[in-house]
């Protein structure tokens, strides 16, 4: 996959935020986005690492990749229906 | 696994606990399981209207220390009351007054916060949590 193809529709930026609030925020920009958007979520959050995979996973759409920094992490996911 | 349905019974009034079961009802909510909720004594009175936005402090296992804890993590944090409004947003959630407890404190249900959908008995909260766990917070 090129790096074009990956370019977020939207990026969200939920560092400093507490569990469950990146994962909530992603939620809503899901429920906004069309098919296909792709969203990334920056988090600091260490629930988010366990939250984001699992909602993504049951909500049926696509974790597209998780990108480890040192103090936080992104989360890129693909709305999928 | 089946979506069954979460149900807690609030009856504390501070402000960690209640913060502790809206994060459980938010987590829920977000996964698809319906979340059943049903306020009794300090908890009701907390979801008061003119009370709802007030400190409430801690429960009495936190000490000292713990309250000073939870302060500061309440800065960075969403109250339990807007928690609760957004797993109202996402998902399935029923706020239920206790009956009993609305007639202890003599109050009505437009003395409640709009979070609160209705004032229920004991009976028809057990009817509604028949399908899923009960946890009393």
């Amino acid at each position: 996959m090129t790096i074009t193809e990956l370019a977020p529709t939207k990026t969200i930026d939920a560092r400093g935020m507490a569990c469950p609030g990146p994962l909530l925020n992603l939620i809503g920009a899901i429920r906004q986005g069309q098919v296909g958007d792709i969203i990334e979520v920056i988090s600091g959050d260490a629930g988010s690492k366990t939250d984001i995979p699992a909602w993504v996973a049951k909500a049926k759409h696509e974790m597209v990749k998780i990108v480890e920094e040192p103090t936080f992490a992104r989360f890129i996911v693909r709305k999928a229906r | 696994m089946e979506d069954t349905t979460l149900s807690l019974i609030l009856f504390s009034g501070t402000d960690d606990k209640l913060g502790a079961a809206a994060i459980l009802a938010t987590g829920a909510a977000a996964m698809g399981r319906p979340v059943n909720l049903f306020l009794q004594y300090w908890a009701l009175d907390a979801f008061r209207r003119s009370k709802i936005a007030a400190d409430h402090g801690v429960a009495a296992e936190a000490g000292a220390y713990g309250a000073s804890l939870v302060k500061q993590g309440q800065a960075g944090e969403r109250h339990w009351s807007e928690l609760l409004r957004q797993a109202k947003d996402i998902g399935d959630v029923r706020i239920h007054a206790c009956a009993l407890s609305m007639e202890l404190f003599g109050i009505d249900k437009g003395d409640l916060d709009p979070l609160v959908d209705d004032v229920e008995g004991v009976a028809a909260f057990m009817n509604d949590a028949t399908a899923g766990p009960i946890a009393f917070i």
